[in-house]
């Protein structure tokens, strides 16, 4: 009996502290949310979507030439960095006692170790200089960098999880070893694989470092690849910078509508785990 | 000792005359589907299969029983080279499958793994519809055709008595098919390549009695299309669904021979402590 309540009372406290703990995860989470809403809010309006920035002294206008720039950008990113890092992965999870996967792992460590502002550095050095401008696709480049370490070692980790049974089922119905990868495992690891490639572009969505200096900013509409582009981070940093009120109420807006991006990115990531795993689970 | 076969319910069926007695495991040739010669196999420098000799007749049900560790398991994923994805693993000697050598170089193991069906422990259906699991060995054969693959798919699962509980849902999660039903459908899964042989390493130790009894009447309908080499560590399933048992131990063949004479009347002692529960 007494041992029954002190197991309870135990078993209470932990409930608390687990509670507590959440609460100061979320807690600067919603403070963000909170504060950037209110110094953003006033500006975020229609305008803000569908207009593009007014020239100093002019007030009002909006951010649309940014907001789908880093759409383009991260697209961008995600067209280079998902295919190389899909694959290293691939190669990683099912090769790992090979020579060049030693080379991926100690590059994809390495990459992930490399501040971002030197990523930009780095495609700065390999796109701009020799096409002679800044350009989206030297931003897509930077941000792709970025991501491949993080798609790489997720790829690795989830394909590492599906259950050696199922490549033998494959293997045990005539399937090459190629074959079971494609069909049976890399499927079967989809879920989670997508969710990874969702949460990386979440991540570098934010990123304001490598783009000053590959896609640069432009104050025109530009769906121009080959052409510098506008970004929602480096929007913000311009704006933030200066000295006039009203471009700190866009600069707060556009942090805003960053903030929801990324919280839309990963929420996206959520369902469509929850969508495959139905498909997966019955 | 003799009730142990009389309260294992299932009345067994006549057998076909089988093989005379044999010496160490050999029949004549005419009748072996699988010939084994002075086999042994490897985990990296450790030996845990010593020899093995013995021959599997066609179209008929052959238990592997042993303690846990003999070697069951390394000895039929060695039928049809499934151990060769084990880093370090490897056999010498002779494995035959219609006369032809099965560790020769030359083998292709694909081929060879469409002729030797396999049917693991645990059910493992691919994360895919019913549909799709039973069409995946031909699809990957290269199999396109729509007709084909559904006339196929239902041919299986009725071989495999699942179709009437499948029917409605082909295109469902194969995932959520109960246990039984997932080791069924594994079964189903290996018919549809039309295999001639069917390997099966303790396709019901998992499962609960219902569906364990569910698999040995399937077993027993399958033997008339098939050579079924089953691995149980359950001796009443041995004597229930096999015609012949082989007795396992420390990677060693110690007996093999007719189901009946292995429980009733077996030459060796370690046998019959065996089969008697007096370890293992
Ligand atoms: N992948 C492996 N690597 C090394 N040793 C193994 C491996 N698989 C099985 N063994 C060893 O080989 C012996 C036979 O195992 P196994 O064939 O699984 O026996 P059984 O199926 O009869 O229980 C055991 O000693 C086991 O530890
Ligand atoms: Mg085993």
């Amino acid at each position: 009996m007494r041992y029954a309540t002190r197991r309870k009372i135990v078993s209470r406290v932990a409930e608390a502290l687990c509670a507590v703990a959440v609460l100061l995860a979320l807690l600067p989470l919603v403070l963000i949310l909170f504060y950037v809403l209110k110094e953003g809010a006033g500006a975020l309006n229609l305008a803000f979507f569908t207009q593009m920035p007014k020239p100093v002294g002019e007030t009002g206008g909006g951010m649309a030439n940014a907001i789908v720039g880093t759409l383009i950008l991260i697209g961008l990113a995600g067209v280079f960095a998902v295919p190389i890092g899909c694959l290293c992965g691939i190669h990683l999870a099912e090769y790992p006692e090979t020579r060049f996967s030693s080379v991926v792992r100690f590059a994809a460590d390495v990459l992930n170790g490399v501040p971002s502002i030197v990523v930009g550095i780095f495609a700065y050095g390999l796109v701009v200089l020799p096409f002679k401008r800044f350009s989206a696709i030297a931003g897509g480049v930077a941000l792709g960098l970025l991501m491949i370490p993080i798609v790489v070692r997720m790829t690795e980790e989830l394909l590492r999880l599906v259950p050696s049974g199922l490549r033998e089922g494959a293997l045990a119905l005539g399937a090459t070893r190629g074959r079971a990868v494609f069909t049976v495992i890399v499927p079967a690891a989809l879920p989670g694989i997508l969710t990874g490639i969702l949460v990386a572009l979440a991540r570098v969505a934010g990123e304001t470092a490598p783009l000053l200096f590959t896609s640069f900013n432009n104050r025109f509409w530009s769906l121009d690849v080959t052409q510098p582009m506008a970004s929602l981070t480096v929007q913000v940093f311009t704006y933030a910078i200066s000295p006039y009120d009203d471009w700190h109420r866009q600069a707060w807006a556009g942090a805003f509508l960053l903030v929801m991006i990324i919280l839309a990115l990963s929420i996206m990531a959520r369902l469509a785990v929850r969508r495959l795993e139905r498909m997966n689970r019955g | 000792m003799t009730t142990f076969l009389i309260d294992t319910g299932t009345p067994r069926r006549i057998k076909a005359p089988v093989m005379q007695t044999q010496i160490n495991g050999m029949a004549s040739p005419a009748e072996a589907r699988i010939r084994v010669r002075h086999f042994d196999f490897f985990y990296a420098d450790a030996k845990v299969l010593h020899g093995i000799t013995m021959d599997i007749p066609d179209r008929q049900v052959t238990a592997l029983i042993g303690p846990s560790g003999c070697g069951k398991s390394t000895f039929v994923r060695s039928m049809n080279r499934m151990n060769d994805i084990i880093p370090d693993a490897h056999g010498e000697g002779v494995i035959e499958i219609d006369g032809r050598n099965i560790y020769d170089g030359g083998t292709d193991v694909v081929e060879l793994r469409r002729r030797v069906g396999m049917v693991f422990q645990k059910s493992n259906p691919f994360p895919k519809s019913i549909f799709e699991n039973i069409a995946y060995g031909l699809k990957i054969g290269g199999v396109r055709n729509r007709r084909q693959l559904s006339e196929t798919v239902e041919k299986s699962l009725r071989r495999a008595a699942l179709w009437d509980e499948v029917k409605d849902r082909l295109n469902d999660s194969a995932m959520a098919l109960s246990g039984g039903q997932q080791q069924r459908l594994c079964i189903a899964r290996a018919l549809a390549v039309d295999p001639e042989i069917l390997l099966m390493d303790e396709p019901a130790s998992a499962l609960d009695p219902i569906a364990t009894t569910k698999i040995e009447e399937l077993i027993w309908e399958l033997k008339e299309n098939y050579t079924i080499v089953i691995v149980t560590h359950n001796m009443q399933q041995a004597a229930r669904v096999s015609d012949r048992t082989a007795f396992f131990m420390l990677g060693r063949l110690v007996e093999y021979g007719e189901t009946n004479t292995i429980f009733m009347n077996p030459r060796e002692k370690m046998t019959e402590d065996y089969v008697t529960g007096r370890f293992g």
